[in-house]
């Protein structure tokens, strides 16, 4: 329906597409600004970069944030599958309303809570806070995100499969291995990098989580943000927001080419007849 | 509805030059991008006419109707309604309405709200939509639904809501895409009668599309064949049948032989054809054929004879062998080859239960035709 | 089951499903067991602590409240803890109005933000539904895209263009239209624009997936039954986006409430909201107790709409079906 796709509605996509890009692109080009004021352009020059590089408290960081996004996104992935399995294969056991809401809570819980309520737990059992317990409470949530995902592929996944997999002889675990991961693959690899990017990203979280020798990059950009806006700041989250958004590009392409290369491959075959 | 038969017989304003068309499309073409849906297409339909565009998909039939209800412009011609040019009206300012393909009752609304829906539009007072929604819903035999939202509905009864709610604004024309196209094929066979009534009750002129033959031989005072966004043929069905234009219109309608050949004698009415492999057969209604054109003979089935033995007194008789047989209960449809290789399909009523010459497979047969039963197509 | 038929080659039929299902069960309980103990340890239990501890009292030691439940006591010991429990933080909480205010003006700005979101978000869903099918997965991307980046860096390059010497003023005094500089930096506005921004997918994604999927012949109905078109959209589109619209609400109101980042680097010192709130009783007073019965409040605050959404959610679901 070109025709409906009025004046209007290009204005107002436009409009918030600046609005959402607008801040983004002019946080990446002041972190090429020499000046060292952050809003007036004095210059191209990459010298935060190269600050930014010899910033030691910066780059252990980083180093910290990466084992925890890493670790606490493939934790959370098998979990998170899991869950999902359950959420859509099991309607009926003792205490199914309870996991559901648990499931479901930390998706709308504000951080602050979570941070809170884990902090309190890791000091009632007496765990040291630090790399453990950041680990720990990014699995706790972002396993759920990742079972939402997993679900709403798992709820449009047609049994039938699993079903003529069974009939042709393969036992229930088979099943899953060879049938129903590969399909549902996809969903949680997505599921895999939403829980890497949040892991990556949370602030109040691991500020509630983390103790000493575990400070993760966004503790260290706050702490640094709340003195005041530098270029070195700027350029780190260039080079964050930089790796995100390929990854993000990148398997957006891959998805696009998969699904054109079996679009003509249908077409082929086809033609075939 | 004892008179409707007698109305329907005398009705025939396309045969009266005196006529005013109600709608006319004049040398409209619509394009979308590089693909034309309808091409520089001339059509008029009368007032109180039951007219019925049949097609395959993507032959313009929809795009034309859409046209006409003004969600589409256009790209250059001129449609006129009661001799009002409508471009530039839009959709909610045209004194047409549309029965959707897919319904598009409102889902958050009762079937009463639904058919009051067009009327408050008007600003029509209330107790008057209320009698009017009472009257549709009466009409439509679904009193006892009015207060259901549209999912609690049964396909039919669904058809009947958007039935309903198209006419009760009185329009000067209902348009209606695929109608019954969602409807199992008993449902439909009741429905194409009750809106045949309906449409004689109310006194309206209706468009309808579809690409089911059978329903639009059933219904329309008269049809459009199209096809690639042009018009083969307009005409009533028994014409669209018996003397089809071309040899798109006579395949595309029912069955059909076709006897490629080229003249090689011809007299006022009659014309003598030569097939490919010397074969000659002669026929009547032979129109513009000159001598040495290329023609198709084309013969529905159940006017071709099958019989083991060559006919005495038939003017062409052709000989082959039976190849495959369908027995269809009320007719048997034999398929006979030719000496020269082409397959003919001739139909047989099944009157008698019993036959005493029974034809089978691979038995050598006669099939032979009256010069009269079929058409001479020059293109 | 390979394996298993291997091992004992001459397991009747009815033995074959015995063990079967034994495995199955085995397999399914254990699939339910861990994603469950995992939530009740790491999610149910803190809920649980953060109780109690609202109920202790602030102590000046490690853990700083009391009493600390001394498991080597036994129940005796749990029965002393369980004694010197009160309402004291509760009514703490009731008696300074910093508080209370904090909670009031947390749902406001909340409640107002979430307003304005739906207003920039509508625009912005209805024109993606609305554009050539080819083009949709792009825009779709790319209004997930941000909420990809990171929400810190996000609410931090909004610092840059907010404040007195940033770049909006300096492009509002450059054109002319203002001469002194717009103080937006450190005020509720700075807030309500940076809760916008960051929650925008959350209400975009919701809606767009209900206009998507509204047949438009609904819309060509109506016109076509005398409904000019900003009529029908009121009478058609927009009551059945509403469950669209409910969906992201409660997704931008929820996490709203309780927000820490927005108010803590674009709402000054000046901005009243529960979240920084609980956030400096922690961290700058160190008083466990009563952060934790701002918690339990907050939590109480937020039921309902929590409640709202899961009911919402699995509606949705079951429709999906």
């Amino acid at each position: 329906m070109n025709a409906t796709w009025s004046r209007f509605n290009i204005v107002s996509i436009v409009l918030g597409f600046a609005f959402l890009y607008l801040p983004i692109v002019l946080l990446v080009v002041f972190s090429f600004n020499a000046s060292r004021l952050v809003t007036v352009w004095g210059g191209f020059s990459t010298q935060w970069y190269a600050a930014l590089f010899r910033n030691q408290g910066l780059m252990d960081a980083a180093w910290v944030t990466i084992r925890v996004a890493l670790v606490s996104a493939s934790a959370a992935t098998v979990l998170g599958t899991m869950a999902a399995l359950v959420l859509t294969r099991y309607t009926r056991f003792r205490g199914r309303v309870l996991f559901t809401g648990m499931v479901f809570a930390p998706l709308v819980m504000p951080e602050v809570i979570t941070g809170l309520s884990l902090l309190l737990l890791f000091v009632a059992v007496g765990l040291d806070r630090g790399f453990l317990t950041v680990t720990l409470a990014h699995i706790t949530f972002s396993m759920c995100f990742v079972a939402v995902v997993v679900q709403s592929r798992l709820i449009s996944f047609d049994r039938s499969l699993e079903e003529a997999a069974m009939d042709l002889g393969a036992p229930p675990v088979k099943t899953f291995f060879q049938i129903t991961l590969p399909v549902i693959a996809p969903a949680i690899i997505s599921g895999w990098m939403l829980a890497f990017t949040l892991s990556l990203d949370d602030l109040v979280i691991a500020s509630f989580a983390s103790g000493p020798g575990a400070t993760t990059l966004p503790m260290k950009i706050y702490s640094q943000v709340r003195l005041g806006v530098t270029p070195e700041i700027n350029a780190a989250c260039t080079i964050l927001i930089g790796i995100v958004s390929l990854g993000v590009i990148a398997a957006a392409i891959v998805n696009k080419r998969r699904e054109v290369q079996r679009r003509r491959d249908e077409q082929a075959a086809m033609r075939l007849d | 509805m004892k008179s409707l038969g007698s109305i329907r017989r005398d009705f025939a304003p396309w045969s009266d030059p005196q006529a005013k068309p109600y709608i006319r499309f004049e040398n409209v073409t619509k394009r979308f991008g590089d693909f034309t849906a309808v091409n520089n297409l001339s059509l008029s339909i009368f007032e109180r006419e039951f007219f019925a565009l049949l097609g395959a998909s993507g032959c313009g039939k929809s795009t034309l109707l859409r046209m006409l209800a003004g969600f589409e412009e256009p790209t250059s011609g001129k449609i006129l309604l009661d001799g009002q040019d409508l471009r530039g009206i839009p959709p909610y300012r045209r004194p047409v309405n549309m029965m959707f393909q897919s319904y598009a009752l409102f889902p958050h609304m009762s079937v009463e709200k639904n058919i009051a829906f067009g009327l408050k539009q008007e600003g029509m007072p209330k107790t008057d939509i209320d009698r009017r929604v009472a009257e549709m819903l009466k009409l439509v035999k679904l009193e006892r639904f009015a207060s259901r939202k549209p999912h609690q509905l049964s396909g039919g009864q669904r058809q009947r809501v958007a039935l309903a709610r198209s006419v009760a604004k009185r329009p000067k024309v209902l348009l209606l895409d695929e109608p019954l196209g969602a409807l199992d094929k008993k449902l439909r066979e009741e429905t194409q009668f009750e809106l045949m009534d309906l449409q004689q009750e109310l006194g309206l002129t209706f468009v309808v599309v579809t690409h089911d033959q059978e329903e639009a031989m059933t219904m329309a005072d008269r049809i459009a064949i199209m096809d690639k966004g042009e018009v083969m043929q307009v005409a009533t069905p028994a014409e669209i049948y018996e003397a089809p234009n071309s040899r798109f219109v006579a395949g595309f309608v029912g069955n059909v032989n076709l006897f490629e050949g080229s003249v090689a004698e011809r007299t006022e009415n009659t014309a003598r054809i030569t097939g490919g492999s010397g074969a000659q057969i002669l026929v009547e209604n032979a129109g513009e054929a000159a001598i040495g054109n290329d023609v198709a003979f084309a013969i529905r089935p159940e006017k071709i004879r099958i019989s083991s033995r060559k006919p005495q007194d038939a003017v062409n008789a052709l000989e082959g062998e039976v190849y495959d047989i369908a027995y269809l209960g009320d007719m048997t449809v034999y398929y006979v080859k030719l000496d020269d290789g082409q397959i003919v399909r001739a139909s047989m009523l099944n009157a008698a239960r019993i036959v005493d010459d029974p034809l089978t497979w691979s038995d050598r047969a006669w099939i032979s035709f009256r010069p009269d039963a079929g058409v001479v197509l020059t293109r | 089951m390979a394996n298993v038929s291997a091992s004992a080659p001459a397991a009747t039929p009815a033995e074959r499903t015995f063990l079967s299902r034994l495995i199955s069960g085995f397999t399914g309980r254990l699939l339910i067991l861990v994603p469950y103990a995992w939530l009740l340890f790491f999610f149910l239990i803190p809920f649980v602590i953060v109780f109690k501890i609202s109920l202790s009292q602030s102590a000046i030691s490690m853990p700083p409240y009391a009493p600390a439940i001394d498991f080597s006591e036994g129940i005796s010991g749990l029965w002393a803890a369980l004694r010197e429990l009160s309402l004291d933080n509760y009514l703490w909480l009731t008696e300074d109005p910093l508080y209370f205010n904090a909670y009031i003006s947390s749902v406001v700005i909340a409640g107002i933000s979430t307003l304005l979101t739906l207003l920039v978000g509508y625009p912005i869903a209805y024109g993606m539904a609305r554009a050539p099918a080819s083009l949709r997965p792009t825009l779709l991307m790319l209004v997930i895209l941000p909420f990809w980046t990171s929400f810190l860096i996000r609410v931090y390059a909004w610092i840059g263009i907010l404040k007195p010497e940033g770049l909006l003023n300096q492009f509002l005094m450059g054109i002319g239209v203002i001469s002194t500089p717009l103080v937006i930096m450190n005020t509720y506005t700075a807030i309500f624009i940076g809760i916008v921004y960051s929650y925008l997918p959350f209400m975009v994604l919701p809606l767009y997936s209900s206009l998507e999927k509204m047949d438009n012949s609904l819309i060509e109905a109506a016109q076509d039954l005398g409904c000019p078109p900003i009529s029908a959209f009121w009478k058609i589109t927009f009551p059945l986006s509403l469950p669209g619209v409910i969906a992201g609400c409660l997704l931008v109101f929820i996490p709203a409430v309780g927000e820490f980042v927005i108010p803590d680097l674009l709402g000054g010192s000046q901005t009243l909201m529960i979240g920084r709130t609980l956030w400096n009783e922690f961290f700058a007073n160190r008083d466990w107790p009563v952060a934790s019965a701002v918690a339990i409040i907050l939590l109480l605050v937020l039921v309902i709409p929590i409640v709202l959404f899961q009911h919402a959610q699995a509606r949705a679901q079951e429709q999906d079906r």
